[in-house]
């Protein structure tokens, strides 16, 4: 029953910060219809960037900042410079940019830093600690609660209660239609890429500490088990992608914690496998053809 | 199919096997290895092309189709070991067979999905199928992988027979007859249902096309392409290890076939050549220019897929209409007979 | 009476082919101007150059006194421009409300943007009642009052208008009508109007301009065009 208790714990931390990236995937399908394949790299890129930072100021909270910032920045330049010039006609060309996308990144932070772990450090303890005899939590799964909370209802709010989040959702729906009522169509989808990859670099800073440190391939399995949670929250659905992120991490949680660690990479596998051929559109939105 | 169709491929296959036999007396050893390497990729990226310029279908999962393979050659050769040349025709043969049955799982999944949606589920298998071997590690031994145990050269060869040139022929063996075979398939009517299927799946259902069983075949006919490809990676390395084939290798795959014309296996071949040629050219970059060996090592490993990544980019967006553009051009150059 | 929009030899298309030939139009501020025509005649087409969703290969297009032709999509409705596109342009996934202030966003002066909403709501009585419903869920006719209110809120001074009738039952069309004239009797609003419904578009309207494959072929008061039979058979088949 403890080990039970840790397990739901744990994978709820987990699966907060799957929620934080699959919303982040999700942003750029509702604004741009592109699953985002670099989204991963580009995360662990700006983590780079405040780990430099931080080891040069000793201020782990100033990196933390660079970190965010640079999402924002390198999301618009993504969106700027190379996927505005995307041919849409075909889904498979923004699939095939973003994954070269992933290639030149991990290239340069290779070149930059080596293909090498280095630690990622934590701002808080990761030791849980007991609560009535019980180990559940860690001060920094605290964290990682508070963080993912406080983005996802700031998004919420932003999308539903602000001018512009009102221009963005007409943006993505209506284009031309938008544009014919002043709103900057073309601005908007870069704001939604910069909010997005700001929000996937907030994870990342999130889960390396968990994972084995920093490297240019270290989002790769992360991204993986994201890219499930959102397509079991249907891809197209905010609530959902936080949902599937929590039954994603609970999944790993409870796949690893019983059958062992190696297993649970399959496992998510599987749940998309599952999901994919199963439901199609997700378990919370209403079935359509995954032909996007 | 015509008889003429296969004659005039043979008389292709012909001139292109006796060229290869040619290097490998020809080149340096060094070279002969390398240019084996090539007829082990392009066994992949012709299977690739075929699947993903010819049907229309992404997969970021051919490394992991290709790991399938290897590892299944070093435990089946394993099991053989030191029974006689034919051992190996055994294992390749079982690489294959057990590549496709993986293949056609994937494929009956791959055939009900979409554009993101099956570039997620196959780099999922690229991701997770690596650890595959850390789960079952006493079959696979985890990280450290299986040395493969080979035979030398058939004596009959001579006793001093280099054995870079054995393998070369090895590997280009597979090499020639995958495009052989893949030739004559694309040329006949499983070749037109895959385009017709790539075009528009409902003109296709309407002429009596089953959408489904053509794609599901593509992949099958990829994946044993890919199968053998790999098994015969593993014969080259003499080793398999999961680190040998990380998502990088699927999406090198990936940009190989887009690079080198999506849809014709002559730009299968390119793709294979620039796989082998690209990585080789930053190597001497980076042995011309004079940098720490710590310096040169992270410019070897990353400098050719950072080329990769800008070529592909710059391709697609160049091209107006991107990667369906690319198969239609090379279309009209090249109409079918 | 001077003109609020001049057209002059404007041609405009899709790809390499034109679909607009040379199309004159001058439209005198306060007026409505009915833009008639058969099916491809290009009267969508004219309007979308208008508004710059299209831009034209050739010709002048000069608005108050400032020419069109550069001047972005976003920048249209701050000259007071309101384009209501063919087939409404509600954003279906928005509530009524939300489509409703996307029309006033633009404008600095939020507390007449949302003055402009309560008249809105004020006048269309069915938006009222379904304020916080989806636009998917709304009728034909709801959604055509609430793109014409979307319009409204900008309190725009040239109503570029595609097909206000289509699919609506008469007694609406007439309302709208009725509205259209109002409004340019109270506001000095001017309307290009492009209809199918040759009837109530020249009941309404002050001119009429007739349009066959890209070009103009007749403009006439709208009482004369009324009158014309020859043009009513030919062009306009009623
Ligand atoms: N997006 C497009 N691409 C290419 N050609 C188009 C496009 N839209 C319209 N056309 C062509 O332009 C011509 C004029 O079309 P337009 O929509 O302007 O006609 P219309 O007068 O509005 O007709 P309707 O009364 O049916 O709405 C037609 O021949 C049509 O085929
Ligand atoms: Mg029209």
């Amino acid at each position: 029953m403890e080990r039970f208790l840790f397990l739901t714990f744990d994978g709820l931390s987990r699966g907060a910060v799957y929620a934080a990236f699959a919303l982040a995937l999700v942003l750029i399908w509702r604004a741009a219809r592109i699953v985002n394949f670099a989204q991963g790299a580009m995360a662990v890129a700006t983590a780079y960037a405040g780990y430099s930072v931080a080891s040069a100021t000793g201020s782990y909270w100033l990196g933390f900042a660079v970190a965010i910032v640079a999402g924002l920045l390198l999301g618009a330049a993504v969106e700027r410079v190379v996927m505005r010039f995307v041919d849409h006609s075909s889904p498979l060309n923004g699939v095939v940019v973003a994954l070269g996308l992933v290639l030149v990144i991990q290239a340069v932070l290779g070149m930059l830093y080596g293909n090498e772990y280095r630690p990622a450090a934590a701002p808080f303890s990761r030791s849980a600690f007991q609560v009535g005899g019980v180990a559940l939590l860690s001060r920094f799964d605290l964290f990682v609660f508070a963080a993912v909370s406080a983005v996802v209802g700031l998004l919420g709010l932003l999308f539903t209660r602000t001018a512009v989040g009102l221009r963005m959702r007409a943006a993505a729906f209506a284009p031309d239609v938008s544009r014919l009522l002043g709103v900057p169509v073309a601005g908007m989808l870069t704001l939604g890429w910069a909010l997005a990859a700001a929000v996937g670099s907030l994870a990342g800073l999130l889960v390396l500490p968990t994972e084995l440190g920093l490297h240019p391939n270290a989002m790769d399995l992360v991204f993986v088990s994201s890219f499930t949670a959102a397509v079991v929250g249907g891809l197209d659905s905010a609530v959902g992608a936080v949902v599937g992120g929590l039954v994603v991490g609970l999944l790993l949680s409870f796949v690893s914690g019983y059958l062992g660690a190696t297993v649970a990479p399959m496992a998510v596998l599987a749940l998309l496998l599952v999901v994919l051929l199963g439901r199609p559109g997700g378990l919370f939105t209403r079935g359509r053809a995954r032909a996007a | 199919m015509t008889g003429r169709t296969w004659l005039r491929h043979l008389a292709f296959l012909l001139p292109a096997a006796v060229a290869v036999l040619a290097l490998t007396y020809l080149l340096p050893p060094f070279r002969t290895y390398q240019l084996a390497t090539v007829g082990a990729y392009l066994c992949v990226t012709a299977g690739l092309t075929v699947l993903t310029g010819l049907n229309g279908q992404l997969s970021l999962g051919h490394g992991a189709l290709m790991a399938t393979g290897a590892y299944t050659l070093a435990l089946t050769q394993n099991a053989l070991a030191g029974r006689g040349q034919w051992t190996l025709l055994v294992s390749t043969a079982a690489a294959v067979v057990v590549t496709t049955a993986v293949g056609a799982v994937i494929g009956c999944a791959a055939a009900r999905l979409r554009g993101p949606y099956l570039a997620g589920l196959t780099l999922a298998v690229a991701v997770v199928v690596p650890s595959v071997t850390s789960t079952f590690e006493s079959v696979f031994n985890s990280d450290q992988g299986l040395s493969v145990a080979l035979d030398p050269p058939p004596l009959a060869l001579g006793a001093t027979f280099p054995y870079e040139r054995w393998q070369a022929w090895l590997s280009w063996a597979g090499a020639l007859l995958t495009l052989f075979l893949l030739a004559n398939l694309v040329r006949g009517r499983f070749g037109r249902n895959l385009r017709a299927v790539r075009d528009d799946e409902a003109a296709a259902r309407l002429a009596g096309i089953s959408v489904a069983r053509t794609q599901v075949s593509a992949f099958v006919v990829s994946a044993a392409c890919a199968g053998l490809g790999g098994a015969l990676f593993a014969v080259l390395a003499q080793s398999v290890s999961p680190g040998a084939f990380p998502l990088t290798l699927s999406l090198f795959l990936l940009m190989a076939v887009v690079i080198g014309g999506l849809g014709s296996l002559t730009g299968a071949v390119c793709g294979a050549v620039l796989l082998v040629a690209l990585p080789a050219a930053t190597h001497s970059l980076t042995d011309a220019v004079h940098v720490s060996p710590a310096v040169a090592q992270r410019l070897e490993g990353n400098l050719p897929l950072a080329v990769f990544g800008v070529v592909l980019i710059v391709v697609m967006l160049a091209l107006p209409g991107g990667l369906a553009s690319l198969g239609r051009t090379l279309r009209r150059e090249r109409p079918d007979p | 009476m001077s003109a609020l929009l001049r057209v002059q030899e404007l041609t405009a298309g899709y790809g390499a082919a034109p679909v607009l030939h040379g199309v004159d139009l001058t439209v005198p501020a306060g007026t409505i101007l009915a833009v008639l025509g058969a099916n491809g005649a290009g009267k969508t087409t004219l309007l979308r150059t208008l508004s710059g969703l299209l831009r034209p290969t050739h010709g002048r297009i000069r608005y108050d006194g400032t020419d069109l032709r550069a001047t972005p999509v976003e920048q249209m409705v701050r000259l007071g421009i309101a384009h209501v596109p063919e087939g409404r342009g509600v954003v279906t996934e928005l509530t009524v409300d939300e489509n409703l202030r996307l029309g006033g966003l633009w404008r600095r002066d939020r507390a007449d943007a949302r003055r402009a909403l309560t008249e809105v709501y004020d006048l269309f009585e069915p938006l009222a009642r379904r304020r916080h419903h989806p636009g998917h869920q709304l009728s034909g006719g709801e959604r055509q009052m609430l793109a014409l209110g979307r319009a409204l809120v900008g309190r725009p001074r040239l109503l570029l208008l595609d097909e206000p009738s289509l699919g609506l039952a008469p007694r609406v069309t007439a309302q709208i009508m009725a509205l259209l004239r109002t409004l340019r009797d109270t506001t000095g609003l001017t309307v290009l109007l492009v209809e199918q419904n040759v009837r109530s578009a020249l009941s309404v309207a002050d001119q009429g301009v007739v349009m066959s494959l890209g070009r103009i072929v007749a403009r006439d008061d709208a009482a004369s065009l009324r009158a014309d039979a020859d043009l009513r058979h030919v062009y306009l088949g009623f």
